[in-house]
């Protein structure tokens, strides 16, 4: 990421200059400006873009992962590797369900207690009476810095039926479960514990009616308690890098504004609620767009810890994708989890950004627009 | 940000093999139609080796191995040792430069045979016919066996002596048939200790299914076989005595297999194969324990093999020189070499006696050789077997009949294909 922004800076800060230069010097560092792109282009092209299309290419054949997929024993089978996973009966488009519910309940759970820690982090660390504070903000973010497989190994002992989770609950008489050995859903038990349904024996409507494959008793399950252990981890490790995206907006706040809000008589409450929170609303919009996209790509938590078991409760599309592709020798069909996947996210996040968008900024500058075309009328008239 | 880009790094990883490829322009594309002749290429070659090591005394015996070949024959081979032997295996193929000799699971074996990347070379082998007929099997696709085995394992009953005694059991209640199995686990049980803990999946309760007779699919691997009473009943034994208490999987044992059930005496017995022997060494060096052959079925003994033979890719440039390594590693003296640095069973039958004398616990593996199954081998069948596996981890509430018609039709769409 850094190498784009220098690289792009010349390009930015040419702009006035070339306003007071001659043609010809404008031309020589347009040529420049080019050179310096030029490797970032390169490499990003090289690797990023050229993969993207080759992808997409084979999500198009049957290769089957022996010699290049654009040689002449590659057949093009039109959408079947879509189908397959979206429209035809059967184990893969069972499979790629399961892994969206999966992943669905998972992205539910993580996104917003991800945001709501990371903000209550960041308001306690941006405290000016705390003391130590370079220690706390250092502590909590120290989780999102060590690497995601090794904090894998550590919750797969924490969390095991002797383990030390289980041990402290057993402290209030809590037996807990073998976490990443349960299958069952957290829908499906707290609907048991109420008495709303029996799991051992569904109601018949929600066991009977098929939709994509699953029963809608599937469907409705809930993150499963081995689900639940991962996404315990993916919030504490992910708190801490969205903290410092809020410390840094929160810094940006003006304190006279704090001040004055108190002066006006407003509460704590009140000050975070109608001061700090629309302060953060961008930081917000930002931090839940990247934890939307980051959370449907989970991957690595199920290929170390418990590759996408117990059960299949714990596959998701991109680890699907994985295994279709390098165990399964169905390239093809890797490839097109992994489009299907990028389209879901692509509408997904654009859809919340639609619900989020700044409601009067919107509202200004549609007034805007009209008053523009009104007055391009009143020209042409 | 790691994060962020992380479907960016699996379309990356996904496609990194494809992006060698265009490179490389691709590689041959020979048809194999029977028996071709191997390439060769001349002079000294250098051979790449693929290997999936259990740990260093493996990775150091093969070392030893390959260079004491390359002494002989004045070539060299370089052993790489992978870190994820599918994915560095994928990528050679794909790049059209694999390495010429690797490791091959039985069970991932015919989808590598089917879209053409081995190299059959068994029936140019000296001596094919002393390898377990078993183990050919397991490496055979459409009538052709590919490979060579490269040794096996087997699966017996592990039994924690001091539980035996303390439950006033003798040598002469050692069970033969499902019912003393059935009943020394139900003396074995306490409320501490399962009388028998398994191994979740068809490779552990695969074996009570050969015992009955049955398979999951036909003989030829074209048909799925698993929705038949042979089977269903094989399932059944084992459910009910999962009900019962007595028999217990991993999962409800708190372990991650039936060896640590084992170990951690959570289980009285187990059924596992001749790796537990290392593993009870190193993680529980006091407990005390016996191995004997499984209990015989309705239908006989029964037990399963677990191998993985020597590939040849097809895209090798030096296969003739690739065969001719694979002939000095799967020799008795080399077999019997790597029996001794690193614990596995020669699949040659005439280094049974050899490997029995100076093994004589290993007796009730070996025994395995002959009455042995090896892994559902048909291609495609990964995503079904797996999908089996995550319906059978519930055994006690499985709806059996259920979960096999599933199992038929999940495998017939993938064998009709």
């Amino acid at each position: 990421m850094s190498t784009t922004d220098t690289a792009e800076a010349p390009g930015t800060s040419r702009a006035p200059r070339r306003r007071r230069g001659g043609k010809g010097s404008g031309q020589r560092q347009s040529v420049a400006g080019w050179l310096f792109v030029t490797p970032v282009l390169v490499v990003l092209g090289l690797f990023l873009v050229i993969p993207i299309f080759m992808a997409l290419w084979v999500s198009f054949t049957n290769w089957n992962g022996r010699g290049s997929p654009f040689s002449s024993q590659v057949n093009l089978v039109g959408a079947q590797n879509y189908t397959a996973l979206l429209t035809q009966e059967g184990l893969s488009r069972q499979d790629f369900m399961i892994s969206l519910r999966n992943t669905f309940y998972y992205v539910i759970g993580v996104v917003p207690l991800q945001t709501i820690l990371a903000i209550s982090l960041a308001v306690i660390v941006n405290q000016k009476f705390l003391k130590g504070r370079s220690f706390f903000r250092t502590s909590f973010y120290f989780p999102s810095v060590v690497s995601s497989v090794a904090i894998s190994l550590v919750f797969l002992y924490l969390f095991t039926g002797t383990g030390a989770v289980n041990q402290f609950l057993g402290i209030f008489g809590i037996d807990g479960p073998t976490w990443f050995s349960d299958p069952r859903g957290l829908i499906h038990m707290i609907g048991g514990g109420i008495g709303l349904w029996s799991t051992d024996a569904p109601p018949d409507f929600l066991a009977n009616t098929q939709i994509m494959n699953l029963s809608l008793w599937e469907w409705l399950s809930g993150p499963s308690v081995a689900m639940s252990a991962i996404m315990l981890q993916v919030i504490w490790t992910t708190a801490g890098t969205f903290m410092l995206m809020f410390i840094a907006a929160l810094q940006d706040l003006p304190t006279e504004v704090e001040e004055a809000a108190t002066v006006d008589g407003a509460n704590a409450w009140q000050r975070f609620r109608n001061v700090t929170v629309p302060h953060l609303r961008p930081t917000i919009l930002l931090v839940i767009t990247l934890g939307v996209i980051g959370t449907w790509q989970v991957f690595d938590q199920m290929y170390v810890m418990t590759q996408g078991g117990p059960a299949k409760t714990t596959l998701t599309p991109a680890y699907l994708s994985y295994t279709a592709a390098f165990r399964q020798q169905q390239w093809g069909q890797g490839a097109a989890m992994a489009f299907l996947l990028f389209i879901l996210i692509f509408v997904l996040t654009s859809f919340q950004r639609f619900v989020l968008r700044d409601k009067d900024d919107a509202k200004q500058k549609k007034a805007e627009r009209k008053q523009r075309r009104a007055a391009k009328k009143k020209v042409t008239a | 940000m790691t994060r962020t880009t992380r479907t960016a790094t699996l379309s990356i990883a996904l496609t990194g093999a494809l992006l060698l490829t265009a490179c490389g322009g691709g590689g041959g594309f020979e048809e194999d139609s029977g028996s071709t002749a191997p390439a060769s290429a001349s002079g000294p070659v250098d051979l790449k080796m693929l290997i999936a090591s259990s740990g260093d005394a493996e990775t150091n015996a093969v070392k030893a191995a390959a260079d004491a070949w390359a002494k002989e024959s004045g070539n060299t081979v370089t052993v790489t040792v992978a870190s994820d032997m599918n994915q560095q295996l994928a990528q050679g193929f794909a790049s059209g430069s694999p390495a010429d000799v690797f490791y091959m699971d039985a069970g991932r074996f015919a989808d590598y045979a089917k879209n053409g990347s081995l190299f059959a070379y068994a029936d140019q082998l000296k001596d094919n016919n002393d390898f377990y007929e078993s183990l050919r099997q397991a490496f055979t696709y459409e009538g052709k066996q590919y490979c060579a085995p490269k040794d096996f394992s087997t699966l017996a009953l592990q039994i924690n002596t001091d539980a035996w005694s303390k439950a006033g059991l003798t040598d002469a209640d050692i069970p033969t048939t499902w019912d003393d199995l059935a009943s020394v686990a139900k003396k074995l049980t306490t409320a501490k200790q399962a009388g028998l803990g398994l191994g979740l999946g068809i490779d552990r309760v695969g074996a009570f299914v050969v015992q009955n007779g049955g398979w999951w699919l036909n003989e030829d691997g074209t048909k799925a076989t698993a929705a038949t009473p042979e089977v269903e009943e094989a399932l059944k034994y084992v459910q009910d005595n999962v009900k019962a208490g007595t028999f217990k999987f991993a999962n409800q044992l708190d372990s991650g297999w039936g060896g640590e059930a084992f170990g951690t005496q959570k289980a009285a017995m187990t059924i596992e194969g001749n790796w537990i022997k290392g593993a009870v060494k190193n993680d529980y060096p006091k407990l005390k324990y016996t191995t004997v052959e499984l209990p015989e079925g309705p239908k006989g003994k029964g037990t399963l093999q677990f191998t993985q033979c020597w590939g040849v890719a097809s895209d090798s440039k030096a296969q003739a020189q690739a065969i001719d390594l694979v002939e000095a590693l799967t020799s008795v003296e080399q077999q019997m070499a790597f029996a001794d640095a690193f614990g596995v069973m020669p699949s040659r039958q005439s280094a049974a006696d050899q490997y029995k004398a100076k093994f004589p616990e290993d007796a009730p593996f070996i025994a395995g050789g002959d009455y042995g199954h090896g892994p559902v081998n048909a291609p495609g069948m990964e995503q079904v077997v797996g999908d089996l596996n995550s319906k059978l981890e519930g055994f006690g509430n499985a709806n059996l009949p259920q979960v096999l018609e599933g199992f038929d039709t999940n495998a017939g769409a993938v064998l009709t294909q």
